[in-house]
């Protein structure tokens, strides 16, 4: 797949303090990229230097297979974790003139505005100050000033910040609609569910390191254990856990069910297949529940950066 | 791509129609205007309550010298005590008693003078009093010696020193004090619009920081043009106040005086009442007076004047302002600014105490011609300076000195502001500001 933005080992020195340390990523055409990362890690550093505000140190950045340059600013939409807009000026007019700071002419600015305030149902907003709205509202408006110039990469930093449950889903549902047509998408979150649903790629930093990175699907492929959730239905369950406990390693596992059986997370070593064990456990015992255990973002985001 | 013009609209128009700019640009003007005829219409009623002093001359020689005047009544006492004579004073409310005792020698009689009063007079009216007393004593002693007054006052001659440069040009004493009206107007303009627009910039950094729309722009523009559009927006709001005061003041002004017309005239009034007096004398001495204003004003380097100040006002406003972007950049709130600001305001306040004391005192000197160069202060103090004449090839100097001073602080201040506009949370040290410069 090509990539829309490639990364090569970037780094960035504040005085002593690195924040970058050699840092790579590359985000495929059409994808949406999680960038995670504990607090302080670097990740708006290197957001920053994708969007050209700070310079890397060492390394560079190609966008649609050519060097970084100013002229790009305008295929880049970022909407800012910390962001705010003018307090004292009207929503409309304030739109207006980010929108040509994007390099939107007036008219065409005026035109897309109108359809995003219809689309997103606060077309009555347009003469209000900001001071009026409420966090949520103005969060609106940002999110349709960073989409508005249609630009090829949107880079989204903990966009779902301040949304109700409604909005946060009316605005999740946009983002996708923007990949489906054909935005790249880096998202930049601590909310592990969101990155769940809606990421196809991550990296993770750490520490100024980027200590994992790839296809979410692949990395929680690395990151199976082997191990199974199973319900199994039997009277003399005592037994049984020592059966099993002999065979393999085997402990207490807790999740919701309708009935009292014995819930364990069965592992399996190399060699045995989740068939093998379904197989076996029917043998012994009625089998009412069997799913692998596949880890969440959370979990791998949780073990990676305590590992390193 | 090129934001500039946008940026610099954007805040012209929000400074514009900001509500507390209008209400200011109007009120001002105002307000000063309201004061100025307040303070006149006070002391006018101070003047216009008329003074009784009675006058006790023993001796008999003085008391025809006391004439009444507009403000000032006497009365004469004759055949009374000193004693009784304070007491009529005091029942009949009089404002004071000024007695004179005998003696044949003057000068002892010179000695028994008093005034009593129950409020202690003003300086004015002592020194009023006392020039008449001492010219009518004076003039008794002279001729007690036998001379002959008429004789003195013919042998008066009054002196006037022609000043006149190497190359013939004629100055005077107006001259100069036209000199130095027009550059401590010029010099003190700038240093007022300075620190009025040089603030508003500040704030206006600040609050883009503290709302965060500093995030949201910076990934569409450079920091550098980001600045020079606040300052350039900034400062033509500020010339569009600064012409609407102008206009809206002389208007007023002018409206004013037509209303209270006399009382703000009165003191000029007065003054023609000499030249008048004098013209009856000599009626040579008026018409010389209306050509000395005239040359005087004539007499200034004008076009110098008026090039030099758009140069000078731009380079010194554009100097100062970029500092005071810088400041609001680095901190979080106005309350932070204290100590960035000190260093700012300290050079300004030494150009014009400069500007008002060696300048005036000597024009050419080295104080004023090092002061002049310095690209800090060179804007205030070479205003005040050009008045008097200084060489193109000086001003040019301080021009180079002043636009090479100008482009580093701007690349200075945008070293700073790039780096400060992201910075949140803690107050930051000269030292960390001078690392951002490394970033």
């Amino acid at each position: 797949m090509e990539n829309l933005l490639i990364a090569e080992s970037v780094s960035k020195n504040f005085g002593d303090f690195t924040a970058l340390n050699n840092v790579s990523i590359s985000v495929p055409k059409g994808s949406v990229f999680g960038l995670l990362g504990p607090n302080g890690a670097g990740k708006t550093t290197l957001i920053r230097i994708i969007n050209q505000i700070t310079m890397p140190d060492t390394g560079k950045i190609v966008l649609d297979g050519e060097p970084l340059q100013s002229h790009h600013i305008k295929d880049i939409g970022y909407l800012p974790e910390e962001r705010g807009l003018y307090k004292s000026m009207r929503v409309g007019e304030q739109a207006l003139y980010l929108a040509q700071l994007k390099g939107l002419s007036h008219r065409e600015a005026k035109s897309r505005l109108k359809w995003w305030f219809e689309r997103l149902e606060i077309g009555d907003w347009w003469n209000k100050k900001i001071q009026e709205l409420s966090k949520g509202m103005a969060q609106k408006i940002q999110f349709i000033v960073t989409v508005l110039h249609q630009p090829k990469l949107l880079i989204f930093d903990e966009p779902f910040s301040g949304f109700d449950p409604i909005n946060a889903n009316l605005i999740k549902d946009e983002i996708l609609r923007l990949r489906d047509e054909g935005s790249t998408i880096i998202f930049s979150t601590h909310r592990m569910e969101s990155v769940e649903e809606m990421c196809d790629h991550i990296a993770l930093l750490h520490e100024s390191n980027k200590i994992l990175d790839g296809k979410l699907n692949d990395i929680k492929q690395q990151y199976r254990t082997n191990t199974y959730e199973v319900g199994l239905n039997i009277d003399d369950k005592e037994t049984l856990h020592k059966e099993l406990s002999s065979k393999f390693s085997v402990t207490q596992a807790d999740f919701r069910s309708i009935r009292e059986e014995l819930k364990l997370n069965i592992t399996l070593n190399g060699n045995e297949t989740a068939n093998g064990l379904l197989n076996y456990l029917t043998s012994k015992a009625e089998v009412s529940h069997f799913v692998e255990l596949i880890p969440s973002a959370n979990d791998i985001f949780i073990r990676t950066v305590e590992e390193n | 791509m090129n934001h500039l013009p946008l940026i610099i609209k954007r805040e012209y128009l929000t400074k514009v129609k900001n509500k507390s700019f209008i209400v200011m640009t109007i009120l001002s003007p105002i307000i000063m205007i309201a004061l100025i005829a307040l303070v006149a219409y006070l002391s006018q009623l101070n003047n216009n309550k008329i003074k009784t002093i009675s006058v006790l001359d023993e001796s008999g020689l003085v008391q025809d010298i006391f004439q009444d005047t507009e403000s000032t009544k006497y009365h004469l006492l004759e055949n009374v005590t000193l004693e009784d004579a304070k007491k009529i004073v005091e029942e009949t409310d009089g404002f004071g008693l000024l007695h004179i005792g005998s003696n044949s020698d003057l000068k002892e009689l010179a000695n028994t003078i008093n005034f009593y009063s129950e409020d202690s007079p003003s300086f004015a009216i002592m020194e009023s009093l006392e020039s008449k007393i001492e010219k009518r004593l004076r003039e008794l002693k002279l001729k007690q010696e036998g001379v002959d007054l008429n004789k003195i006052n013919a042998a008066k001659i009054n002196i006037e020193i022609g000043q006149e440069s190497y190359s013939g040009e004629k100055t005077s004493k107006i001259d100069n004090i036209f000199k130095l009206i027009f550059g401590g107007l010029a010099g003190y303009m700038l240093f007022m619009f300075i620190i009025i627009y040089g603030n508003m910039i500040m704030r206006s950094v600040i609050e883009e920081k503290t709302s965060r729309i500093i995030e949201i722009i910076i990934s569409s523009v450079k920091p550098v043009q980001l600045m020079l559009g606040k300052i350039i927006g900034t400062s033509l709001a500020g010339v569009t106040q600064f012409i609407i005061w102008i206009i809206l003041g002389g208007f007023l002004l002018s409206l004013v005086s037509v209303i209270f017309g006399i009382d703000l005239m009165d003191s000029q009034m007065q003054q023609q009442e000499v030249l008048i007096q004098q013209a009856m004398e000599n009626p040579e001495v008026v018409n010389n007076q209306i050509e000395v204003v005239k040359t005087a004003f004539f007499n200034l380097p004008i076009l110098n004047l008026i090039i030099a100040f758009i140069i000078f006002f731009i380079g010194g406003y554009l100097l100062y302002s970029s500092l005071y972007a810088a400041i609001g950049a680095a901190v979080d709130n106005e309350t932070d600014t204290q100590q960035f600001l000190l260093p700012i305001i300290m050079p300004l306040v030494i150009a014009v105490y400069v500007g008002i004391f060696t300048v005036i005192e000597d024009p050419h000197g080295t104080v004023s011609t090092v002061f002049s160069y310095i690209p800090l202060t060179s804007p205030v103090v070479m205003l005040m300076r050009i008045p008097f004449g200084v060489p193109i090839w000086e001003q040019a100097i301080s021009v180079l000195i002043l636009v090479g001073s100008f482009m580093f602080t701007v690349w200075f201040a945008a070293k700073i502001y790039r780096v400060g506009i992201l910075m949140y949370g803690k107050k930051p040290s000269y030292k960390e500001v001078f690392k951002w410069l490394k970033y």
